[in-house]
């Protein structure tokens, strides 16, 4: 990762500033201390155990995170406008079981199954988007009562059965191809390239422009022509699409529909998102940077494993990281100001 | 603010990161210590997946399986779900143990079919998988299960509530665990069972999750909905107990029949008490201990342990009945979990 990574947007406050030098910018990008955090670890890990730095145990962390962090860019760009999503992983466990059951048990192919969980999950993010625009209504009331909504229809849905015996295609993202000695799937490439898709659109588009124009301040992104509310809605829309894929990767890293799945992944994509040094204040971060957060975790989780040392420590550690990260953007934007 | 002053934000920025990182890094090396024994790095690997972490059942099978690893001088490794149902996180805790090099893996799954595939790999790979507690689906899905029998937990309170309700027409409310959960149904079938009723007997059922609230809330609606029920089955002594609370508010606690299911050591000091009238106590310790054993084994000798193991249980009542084989609460007491 490079300056060059870093978009535009996450440098607006200092945006009156001269040009600034590459080390300087560098040093400023919020992904810095995310990205600087991991490599240590990284570092660490390697050193504590012999099994950390191999290209199969990276290719295993990848997979272990590519549905959250899926969902996590999802919830960056709502972030990004000042939002959140707590709905994100109710959402994916609902437009799993409606690609598990319509294919493994309904009538429908298996590709158009697929089409259709990833719709319904954007159309969570539609109904999302118009409730917290047009009403509106606060995006956390929004989406804590779509979380309830979705976790239902799951289980209704469901009837609380696993669904077993899936087709095929649904599964077809979890298969692997060997790259030298490392086997690595096919999920992980959809995440990645999902990852740079985003982070390409949020730096260089004219939409990832007004996104961070949204996030900075609504009223001003208005006035300056931005149609802040078709923008809002369709942020929550390409979410809700996101949810939706996510949904797959869940299927295929699991081989089944599992009702209960996801039950915790709405704050484990904050978390992500939030160690990557995105503020959940709008207008500040990047999907590069949400990535590096979920590895964060996923190395943490993996590494401590690999060490030995109960998973309960992984959870303290994540807790500590959240909050020194939060600490790092409150004092870094009063001091910008 | 200045130019100037930009570059001390960063600095501090990139400084707080690592040096917590570093920090949290020498906390979690002094944590190692706690969770794997003394053994060197030549010794025999065992992994221990549970549901969760804080459920005192589970917090038993952990204690031991360390006991036992420590006798045989194997390392054990522990991991467990973030909640009940938590399949992803236990997919994730197989994989991280594979990739460490574990002999065998001890797991009680927490979703019996969604984690079959993530197993399968890891047997693929020579790991040998024995499933605690919970039967996995199908059951062959692992090369092992050491579990309590709960079928016949439940025949055994089954029969002890026949014997107990003699002479009176059994109301009968079941506060069960989740559907589709093996262990919840297999107690209550288990029950109906030994008591020699079907469900159509069952005045009202109701899911607890085999938590306090819950119970309470459900054994509330049930008198609400049947007020003369006077016998109680639960799935574990936490639902019991809030059926008993239920039971007190209205002034019956003394003339309904509590039997339940579990013979954690809060649920045995309920039976010493008179809360609930008799449990089927089980044992996760030696499910835990035999399991690090078969690992053990494997390790030195290659075979592997197959098939169904029953760790067994006993009846804890105060008030034995006639053709009911049952243990005081002082056995109980003795040999309860949690």
């Amino acid at each position: 990762m490079t300056a060059t990574t870093t978009p535009p947007g996450t440098s607006s406050p200092y945006a009156e500033l001269k040009a600034p030098t590459t080390a300087r910018r560098l040093l400023t990008a919020p992904t810095t201390g995310p990205l600087a955090a991991l490599l240590l670890a990284c570092a660490y890990f390697s050193l504590s155990t012999d099994q950390f730095l191999t290209g199969g145990n990276f290719s295993l962390i990848v997979q272990q995170v590519m549905v959250v962090g899926t969902l996590a860019i999802g919830q960056t760009l709502i972030i990004l406008t000042a939002g959140i999503d707590l709905s994100c992983g109710a959402v994916m466990a609902f437009g799993s079981i409606v690609i598990a059951k319509m294919a493994a048990q309904g009538t429908l192919p298996p590709l158009l199954a697929i089409a259709l969980g990833i719709a319904v999950c954007g159309g969570f993010g539609l109904v999302n988007g118009l409730l917290v625009q047009k009403i509106p209504l606060p995006p956390f009331i929004v989406t804590l009562g779509m979380l309830n909504v979705a976790f239902a229809l799951t289980h209704i849905y469901s009837a609380e059965q696993t669904v077993t015996n899936l087709p095929g295609p649904l599964t077809a993202l979890g298969e692997t191809f060997p790259l030298g000695h490392t086997d690595i799937t096919y999920g992980s490439l959809v995440t990645i390239a999902l990852f740079l898709l985003l982070a390409y659109a949020l730096s260089s588009t004219g939409w990832g422009r007004h996104v961070y124009a949204l996030g900075n301040s609504q009223e001003a992104a208005r006035l300056n022509g931005i149609r802040t509310s078709r923008l809002t809605i369709g942020i929550y829309t390409v979410a809700g699409l996101l949810y939706g894929i996510a949904a797959l990767l869940l299927i295929s890293r699991t081989g089944v529909g599992d009702p209960q799945a996801g039950q915790t992944d709405n704050l484990d994509s904050i978390t992500a998102v939030v160690l990557g040094g995105t503020s959940l204040f709008g207008g500040r971060g990047s999907v590069l940077g949400t990535f590096i957060g979920v590895l964060i975790v996923g190395v943490f989780r993996n590494g401590l494993q690999l060490m030995g040392v109960a998973s309960i420590y992984q959870t303290l550690i994540t807790g500590v990281l959240v909050i020194l990260a939060v600490t790092v953007d409150q004092i870094s934007r009063k001091k910008a100001r | 603010m200045s130019r100037t002053s930009r570059l001390p934000v960063s600095l501090l920025r990139v400084a707080a990161c690592t040096g917590v990182a570093a920090l949290t890094l020498t906390a979690c090396g002094s944590g190692s210590g706690s969770s794997s024994t003394s053994a060197g790095s030549g010794s025999i690997k065992v992994g221990l997946i549970t549901k969760t972490d804080t459920n005192p059942f589970f917090v038993k099978m952990k204690e031991g399986a360390e006991k036992a690893a420590k006798a045989d001088g194997a390392q054990l490794v522990t991991a467990a779900g973030k909640f009940d149902g938590d399949n992803a996180g236990q997919v994730t805790a197989i994989e991280n143990m594979v990739a460490s090099g574990v002999k065998g893996i001890l797991i009680t799954p927490s979703d019996s079919k969604a984690i079959v595939p993530a197993i399968a790999k890891a047997r693929a790979k020579g790991v040998l998988v024995i499933a605690l507690d919970t039967p996995t689906e199908p059951q062959s899905a692992v090369d092992a299960l050491f579990a309590t029998n709960n079928l016949n937990a439940g025949k055994l309170i089954g029969q002890y509530a026949k014997a107990a309700m003699k002479g009176r027409t059994a109301k009968i409310a079941t506060l069960d665990l989740a559907p589709g959960v093996s262990v919840g149904v297999q107690r209550h079938n288990g029950f109906l069972e030994g008591f020699g009723a079907t469900d159509k007997d069952v005045a009202c059922a109701q899911d607890t999750g085999g938590d306090q609230a819950k119970g309470q809330t459900a054994m509330e609606n049930c008198l609400q909905k049947n007020p003369d029920i006077n016998l109680v089955y639960t799935i574990n002594e936490p639902a019991a107990l809030g059926a008993y609370t239920a039971l007190k508010a209205k002034g019956r606690e003394k003339d309904v029949l509590i039997v339940s299911v579990d013979g954690g050591c809060t649920g045995t000091q309920a039976v010493k008490d008179g809360k609930i009238a008799a449990t089927s106590q089980q044992y996760p310790l030696k499910m835990a201990s035999q399991g690090v054993q078969a690992v053990v084994d494997y390790a030195k000798s290659g075979k592997k342990a197959s098939g169904y193991t029953d760790t067994g249980v006993n009846l804890i009542t105060d008030k034995p009945q006639a053709g009911v084989t049952s243990k005081d609460t002082g056995f109980g007491l003795q040999n309860c979990w949690g």
